[in-house]
C-alpha cells in the first residue's frame, strides 16, 4: 500500500502570487479548469495500490474542506487535510504527522510540493526505488555488511546552467543515479541537474528526521535557539534533510525530461496553463472543447482550449488556443480570447479582446477593450530553459512586463486599454492603464 | 518662369494665390502618397475646400504656389476647376521661395491687366480649413484701403502662432509678432490674407517670409489691418495629423449646423459622421463621434471608430476599435485590431489581426505583423 503528502503551505505562503491568492489559496487557483493541486491528486490516483492521499498545510481547514469533499467523491480515494498549528517547514509538518502518515504501514509514500507543475512520473519513480530497495536487501556484501537501504527518491530535471542556481542542485553518480551532493540556490554553478519538489520516500526517513529533530531541540535548548529557522520544530525539507543525505548512499535522483515548471509567480499560471491544457490532449481530451470552425451553434476553436460546462460562450467569440473558461464565465458576441484563463464567473463583453491575461472571478469587461499581457514563457531556443520567475520590478524601479491580472470582483469600462498591469481586486477602473499597479 | 494656364484667360473677376509650398512633411505619411493639397479632408482634398469658397466669394483665378508635384495636381484638378469654372495658374518654384517669395514670382498674374491693377487680391495659407470669411475680408479691406487685411482669430495658446496686435475700433494692427515667447495677445495670424498690388513693392524674388519681413514694416507704416474671424465661426491649421482631426471634427459640426443633410444617419451611428455614398458599414458597429468613411471604404461587422477619418478604399476588419487616427488609402485593419493616439497609416498599409497600434506614422505599403504600443515611424 503507498500513500501521498502533498505540501500545500499556508496563507503567508504564495505572496508572489498575489493578487490571484487573495481571494483563493493559491493551491486551489484553477490552471487549465482544474485547481492546482488537483492535478497532482490525479497523478497520485493513477498510481496502483495508493490508498491515501493528505494534504499538508496550514490554511485554515474551512479553506479546503469543501475541496477535500469534491476531490474524495470525484476520486473514491481516501483524501485528508492535515493541518499545522503554525509554519513547521516543509519536513518539520511530515514528521510532526509522522503517525498518520505511517498508519497502516504503508510500503513508501511520495511527497509532491503543492506549487510545482508537471507531468509527474510517479509510477515510473515508484518502479525504481522499489527496484533500488529490493537490490539493496537482497544484495549482502561480500563482507557481510549490507548496503544502506535508500531512504528517498528525488525528481530531477536538468536546467540551464544560469537557471539552476535558483533551485535545489543535485550532483548524482552517472551510473548509480546515487545524489552525490546536494545544494539549495547556490551561489555558484553546482550542477544543471535541479530539484523537482517531488520525491517518494521509504517510511525510514522518518528517523533521519527524526535525529535532525532531536539535534535542533538539544541546539534550541542548550544554545538558546537556532538562527534563521521559525520555531524549534521547523525542519526544512531541502537544507536539514536532503543536503545531509546526499552522500550517504541513501538518496538517488530520478532525472526526468517531461514538462515541469514551478507555479511562483501569476505569470507562470499562463504557461502551466498551457501545458497543463496539453496533457489534456495526449491524456484526457474529453476535458478540451471540441475545436471547431465556428458555426450558427458553436464558437470557433483553436487549438487547446478548456470551458467549464456551466460557462457561455457565444458562437461569434473564437478561443484558444490555450484558453481557459471558468464555470458560469460569460464570453459575449465577437469575443477574442487567446492564451487567458477566466475564473468562476468573469463577463467579458461583445467585440473585447483578451490576450496573455488572467481575469479574476467575477470580473467584467466592457465591450471593446483591450486586456493584454505580455507572455513571460521559457526562452524556446535555450534547451532546458525554465520559466524566469522574474521580480515584479526591474532594477530601474520600473514594472516588469508581464501577463495583465484582473483581481476578482475587477470592472474594467469598455472602450479602454489594459496593457501589462495588475489590478487588485474589487477595483473599479475608469481608464486605460498601461504597465501598471492598481491598487 | 515656368508657368502653366488652365482653362483660357479670364482675368477679369476676383484673384487668389494659395501657398501650396512643399512637400508637407508635417502630414507624412500621406503626403508621400499625394500633395498635402489633394489628401481628402472630409472626403474633399483640402485644396477644393478653398477654392470653392473662393469661388463662392467671386474669385475667378486661383494661383497655386506649388513647389513640387505640380503634374499630379495638375491632373487631379483640372477637372475639378473646370466645373467650378476657375480658372487655375500654377506657379512653380524652383527653390523654396518662404511665404512672401512665391508673391513676387506670380506678380505678372496677380496685377493683371491695365483697367484693373490696383485690385485687391487673397492669399492662403493651404492647411487652413474654417468657414472662409472672404466676402467679409474683401468688404472690409476696401473700406479701409490700406496695402493688406489679414485675418485673426482667438486662440487658447497663442504663443505657437504669429500673434497680432491691433486697435479694436479701426483694426489697424500696431505690431505683428511671429511667435512670441511672452503673451501678447490672443489674437493670431489665420493664414488667410487681402492684399492690393502696392505690397508687392515691399516683396523682393527671393526667399521671403511674409510673416517676419513684410508685414511688420506694413504695420510700421499705418497700412496693415486686421479682421477678426466671426465669433462661434471654427478654424485649424490641419498641417499635422492630430489638428487634422481636430479640424474635422469642426468641420463635421459645422456642417451639423449648414447641411444636415450631408450627415450620415444610418443605424449605428452617433453624432456627426460622415460617410461616401458608396462606402459599406456592417452589423452591430458604432461609428462616431467625428467620422469620415471615404469612398469604397468597407467597414465589417462590430466594429467601433471615433473620430477617424478612413480614405478611399480602406478596410477595417471585424471587432476593431479605432480612435483619433487616419487610415490611408486601401489599407486594412486587421481583426481585435486596436488603432489609436493619433497614428497615421499611409497608402496600402495592412495591420495584421489582433494588434495594437498606439500613434506613430506608417510609411506606404507596410505590412505590421506586432504591436506597436508607443509612437514610433514604421518605415
Amino acid at each position: 500500500m503507498l500513500k501521498a503528502v502533498i505540501l500545500i503551505g499556508g496563507p503567508q505562503k504564495g505572496t508572489r502570487f498575489r493578487p490571484l491568492s487573495l481571494d483563493i489559496p493559491k493551491p486551489l487557483f484553477p490552471v487549465a479548469g482544474l485547481p492546482l493541486i488537483q492535478h497532482h491528486i490525479e497523478a497520485c490516483c493513477s498510481v496502483p495500490n495508493l490508498k491515501e492521499i493528505i494534504l499538508l498545510g496550514y490554511f485554515p481547514a474551512s479553506k479546503l474542506s469543501q475541496f477535500v469533499t469534491e476531490m474524495t467523491q470525484e476520486y473514491k480515494i481516501n483524501i485528508r487535510y492535515l493541518q499545522e498549528y503554525t509554519s513547521l517547514g516543509t519536513a518539520g509538518g511530515l514528521f510532526h504527522f509522522r503517525d498518520q502518515i505511517r498508519s497502516g504501514n504503508p510500503e513508501l509514500f511520495f511527497v509532491l510540493n503543492g506549487d510545482v507543475c508537471a507531468d509527474f512520473p510517479l509510477t515510473e519513480m515508484l518502479e525504481s526505488h522499489r527496484a533500488r530497495v529490493q537490490a539493496a536487501q537482497s544484495n549482502e556484501q561480500a563482507d557481510g555488511s549490507t548496503r544502506p537501504s535508500p531512504l528517498i527518491t528525488i525528481l530531477a530535471t536538468e536546467a540551464t546552467p544560469q537557471q539552476s542556481m535558483n533551485y535545489g542542485c543535485i550532483v548524482e553518480d552517472r551510473e548509480t543515479f546515487e545524489v552525490k551532493h546536494y545544494v539549495e540556490k547556490p551561489s555558484t554553478f553546482v550542477s544543471p541537474l535541479i530539484n523537482c519538489g517531488v520525491y517518494i520516500c521509504s517510511l525510514g526517513i522518518f528517523q533521519t528526521i527524526a535525529s535532525i529533530f532531536d539535534k535542533k531541540q538539544e541546539e534550541y535548548y542548550n544554545y538558546g535557539g537556532n538562527e534563521g529557522n521559525n520555531g524549534k520544530e521547523s525542519i526544512r525539507f531541502e537544507q536539514d534533510l536532503l543536503m545531509p543525505l546526499a552522500g550517504t548512499g541513501k538518496a538517488f535522483a530520478f532525472p526526468t525530461t517531461n514538462w515541469w515548471s514551478q507555479l511562483k509567480t501569476a505569470g507562470s499560471a499562463i504557461y502551466a496553463n498551457r501545458h497543463y491544457l496539453e496533457l489534456f490532449r495526449k491524456k484526457r481530451p474529453d476535458r478540451l472543447h471540441p475545436t471547431g470552425r465556428g458555426d450558427a451553434n458553436t464558437p470557433r476553436i483553436i487549438g487547446d482550449v478548456h470551458v467549464h460546462p456551466t460557462a457561455t460562450v457565444h458562437p461569434t467569440a473564437v478561443l484558444g488556443p490555450n484558453v481557459s473558461i471558468g464555470k458560469g464565465a460569460v464570453v459575449g458576441p465577437g469575443v477574442r480570447i487567446r492564451e487567458s484563463i477566466l475564473l468562476a464567473g468573469a463577463h467579458v463583453s461583445d467585440h473585447s479582446l483578451v490576450l496573455y491575461s488572467v481575469l479574476g472571478s467575477g470580473s467584467t469587461v466592457g465591450a471593446w477593450a483591450r486586456v493584454e499581457g505580455t507572455p513571460c514563457d521559457p526562452n524556446p531556443d535555450k534547451p532546458f530553459a525554465k520559466m524566469e520567475n522574474a521580480p515584479l520590478f526591474n532594477s530601474d524601479g520600473r514594472l516588469n512586463p508581464s501577463i495583465t491580472i484582473l483581481g476578482c470582483s475587477v470592472t474594467v469600462p469598455s472602450e479602454v486599454i489594459l496593457l501589462n498591469s495588475i489590478v487588485l481586486p474589487y477595483k473599479e477602473l475608469t481608464r486605460s492603464f498601461k504597465n501598471e499597479i492598481i491598487l | 518662369m515656368p508657368v502653366v494656364n488652365e482653362g483660357g484667360n479670364k482675368t477679369s473677376g476676383m484673384k487668389a494665390l494659395i501657398l501650396v509650398g512643399g512637400y508637407g512633411t508635417r502630414l507624412r505619411p500621406l503626403t508621400l502618397s499625394r500633395p498635402k493639397p489633394l489628401v481628402e479632408f472630409a472626403n474633399k482634398p483640402m485644396l477644393m475646400h478653398q477654392v470653392e469658397a473662393l469661388v463662392e466669394a467671386g474669385v475667378t483665378t486661383v494661383i497655386l504656389a506649388v513647389s513640387y508635384r505640380a503634374q499630379q495636381m495638375e491632373e487631379e484638378l483640372s477637372k475639378e476647376a473646370k466645373k467650378l469654372g476657375v480658372n487655375l495658374i500654377y506657379s512653380c518654384e524652383r527653390e523654396p521661395l518662404g511665404t512672401a517669395g512665391p508673391l513676387a514670382l506670380a506678380k505678372e498674374h496677380l496685377v493683371g491687366s491695365n483697367e484693373n491693377e490696383d485690385e485687391p487680391f487673397f492669399v492662403l495659407n493651404s492647411d487652413i480649413i474654417c468657414d472662409f470669411p472672404f466676402k467679409e475680408m474683401m468688404a472690409f479691406h476696401k473700406k479701409h484701403a490700406g496695402e493688406g487685411t489679414i485675418c485673426v482669430t482667438k486662440v487658447e495658446e497663442p504663443s505657437k502662432y504669429g500673434v497680432v496686435v491691433y486697435d479694436s475700433d479701426t483694426g489697424r494692427v500696431r505690431e505683428f509678432i511671429e511667435k512670441p515667447r511672452e503673451f501678447v495677445s490672443n489674437r493670431i495670424n489665420a493664414g488667410m490674407y487681402v492684399l492690393s498690388p502696392k505690397i508687392l513693392n515691399r516683396i523682393p524674388l527671393r526667399p521671403t517670409s511674409i510673416e517676419k519681413e513684410v508685414f511688420p514694416g506694413v504695420a510700421a507704416d499705418g497700412a496693415l489691418f486686421a479682421i477678426e474671424l466671426p465669433p462661434g465661426g471654427f478654424w485649424m491649421d490641419v498641417g499635422q495629423p492630430k489638428d487634422f482631426l481636430t479640424g474635422m471634427c469642426m468641420y463635421l459640426g459645422h456642417l451639423r449646423q449648414k447641411e444636415p443633410s450631408k450627415l450620415y444617419s444610418g443605424a449605428g451611428v452617433i453624432g456627426n459622421v460622415l460617410v461616401h455614398p458608396s462606402a459599406k458599414i456592417g452589423e452591430d458597429c458604432r461609428i462616431g463621434p467625428n467620422v469620415t468613411l471615404g469612398p469604397e471604404v468597407v467597414v465589417e461587422n462590430g466594429v467601433r471608430i471615433s473620430r477617424c477619418t478612413i480614405l478611399r478604399g480602406a478596410r477595417v476588419r471585424s471587432h476593431s476599435w479605432l480612435e483619433g487616427s487616419i487610415v490611408g488609402w486601401g489599407s486594412s485593419v486587421g481583426q481585435w485590431v486596436r488603432l489609436e493616439g493619433a497614428a497615421v497609416l499611409g497608402e496600402d498599409v495592412i495591420v495584421g489581426d489582433e494588434l495594437y497600434i498606439n500613434g506613430g506614422q506608417v510609411l506606404p505599403h507596410k505590412n505590421i505583423s506586432s504591436s506597436v504600443p508607443e509612437p514610433t515611424i514604421i518605415m
